[in-house]
């Protein structure tokens, strides 16, 4: 038996906000592929659940009538990827969750939970952040909403109070129209393994021109993060392979890997140049552009 | 912290009193007798513990009992009828897939949802791994278990 002290199931968010509230020692359970194992290791920190796992309204996948993406925080791993709207509009995020676990796993665990938990190595973060996306978070005053970007505080640290909600996880419109991606795990194995290193590359094209190029990386540095400043370095240049050359450089500096016992920092940063180059060259591709 | 459930297992309805802090695993190998559940390593990992919730594959072992509560669950022991195979187990024979056996009944049940899920598609060996991920096996090399699957394809369109 999993040492749980108290249980609450929430029919909905205002109700999961109100549990939160009347337990402050309470944490919010959705697929449990992480906080069950936590239970079964008896850490600290997850005796008291609220129980958001059967909410239906955290499920939805939908586009609004802007074309903007809104991917329900509860929706589950396998859900995003055979989503035909995921599929079309940001496959790079339905080709990331693919790499997660296996079957059974994307079957139970959910986007928000992978990014709730706040750790760097989370597959579905990269394609985020690389797609700008903005999280809704309902508090119980209405909810707020926040960049990916600023949710990421530190390993395991997130911005969501303890009372607090992820319902959603939007991408908009002009985010993701006229952009393609690619994303790109480094692993032990090729199945159900934690990425030593992701990458996702979302790239827009112009006249044979590198118009924009967002890169983001997981396991690369303390929080899933992007590489503003090899961004800011590349926009606009024309694509050439000294150009991706120049990127593999540069990533580096923006990312700050260290040693565990999954790799060295060493090794972490040959993963990281090589990803980077394979990663934009296969964005660029998608986007319809050649490499001379 | 009890809680009574109602769920179908096997095709047959059955009405559980489960407690929150039991997983799926607990309560149908002590509760329900279905001792086909195997648990490896209670974490997710091995999927020794696949069972199909409405007919997607899970690890009881990182599932509440109390999450099945209106949802039908299948194991191995629901898969023959009438004293006959299904499909997957008969392919699963006679791929010579199972030798020690204690990770077959979660193999059959990710294979038979992994079946059901592409029938009339073509299927490769290489789509099948992917699909098959999340079990471990220690004895087979997993080639005997690739094969079975697509037998069990392979035969999709017979009766
Ligand atoms: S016992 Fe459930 S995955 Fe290993
Ligand atoms: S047959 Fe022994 S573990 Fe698979």
């Amino acid at each position: 038996m999993f040492n749980i002290e108290s249980y609450r199931k929430a029919g909905s968010v205002a109700e999961a906000v109100r549990l939160l509230r009347e337990n402050p020692l309470a944490r919010l359970i959705a697929g449990g592929t992480d906080v069950l194992v936590k239970l079964r290791k008896n850490q600290e920190g997850f005796h008291h659940l609220v129980d958001i796992h059967d909410i239906a309204e955290l499920k939805c996948i939908t586009r609004t009538a802007d074309g903007d993406l809104v991917i329900g925080a509860g929706s589950c791993f396998t859900a995003v990827a055979e989503s035909p709207l995921i599929r079309r509009y940001v496959p790079v995020l339905a080709q990331a969750v693919r790499t997660i676990g296996g079957p059974q796993v994307r079957n139970m665990a959910t986007i928000g939970g992978n990014l709730c938990n706040g750790v760097p190595s989370a597959d579905s973060a990269p394609p985020l952040l690389a797609l700008n996306a903005v999280l809704t978070i309902e508090g119980g005053a209405g909810p707020r909403q926040m960049p990916l970007e600023d949710f990421f505080q530190g390993p395991g640290r997130v911005a969501l109070e303890q009372h607090e909600v992820l319902t959603a996880i939007s991408v908009a419109r002009d985010n993701y129209a006229g952009y393609y991606g690619h994303y790109d795990k480094y692993a032990m194995r090729a199945a159900m393994d934690i990425a030593t290193i992701g990458c996702a590359a979302v790239c827009r094209l112009e006249d044979g021109r590198l118009q924009d190029l967002r890169l983001a990386f997981a396991t690369a540095a303390p929080v899933p993060i992007r590489c503003k400043a090899t961004e800011d370095r590349v926009r606009g240049r024309r694509i050439s392979p000294e150009l991706l050359d120049d990127i593999a450089r540069a990533v580096t500096k923006d990312l700050q890997p260290r040693t565990s016992w999954r790799a060295t920092k060493e090794f972490r940063l040959q993963i990281i140049a090589t990803l980077a180059h394979r990663g934009v060259r296969q964005a660029i591709l998608e986007a319809g552009g050649s490499i001379a | 912290m009890k809680r009574t459930i109602t769920c179908t297992i096997n095709g047959k309805r059955k009405e559980l009193t489960v407690d929150v802090r039991q997983s799926l695993l607990e309560v149908l190998r002590e509760q329900a007798g279905l001792i086909s559940v195997k648990q490896g390593c209670a974490v997710g990992e091995c999927g020794a513990c696949t069972v199909l919730i409405d007919n997607v594959p899970i690890d009881s072992c990182l599932y509440l009992a109390v999450w099945a509560d209106g949802r039908s669950i299948r194991t191995v022991e629901g898969e023959s009828r009438d004293g006959k195979l299904s499909r997957v187990q008969q392919a699963f024979v006679e791929a010579g897939a199972v030798q020690c056996g204690i990770c077959t009944p979660g193999f059959v049940m990710a294979a038979t949802a992994f079946v059901e899920k592409h029938r009339g598609r073509k299927v490769t060996r290489p789509d099948i791994r992917p699909g098959l991920a999340g079990n471990l096996c220690r004895c087979t090399g997993y080639d005997s278990i690739i094969t079975a699957v697509q037998k069990s394809l392979d035969e999709g369109d017979e009766p």
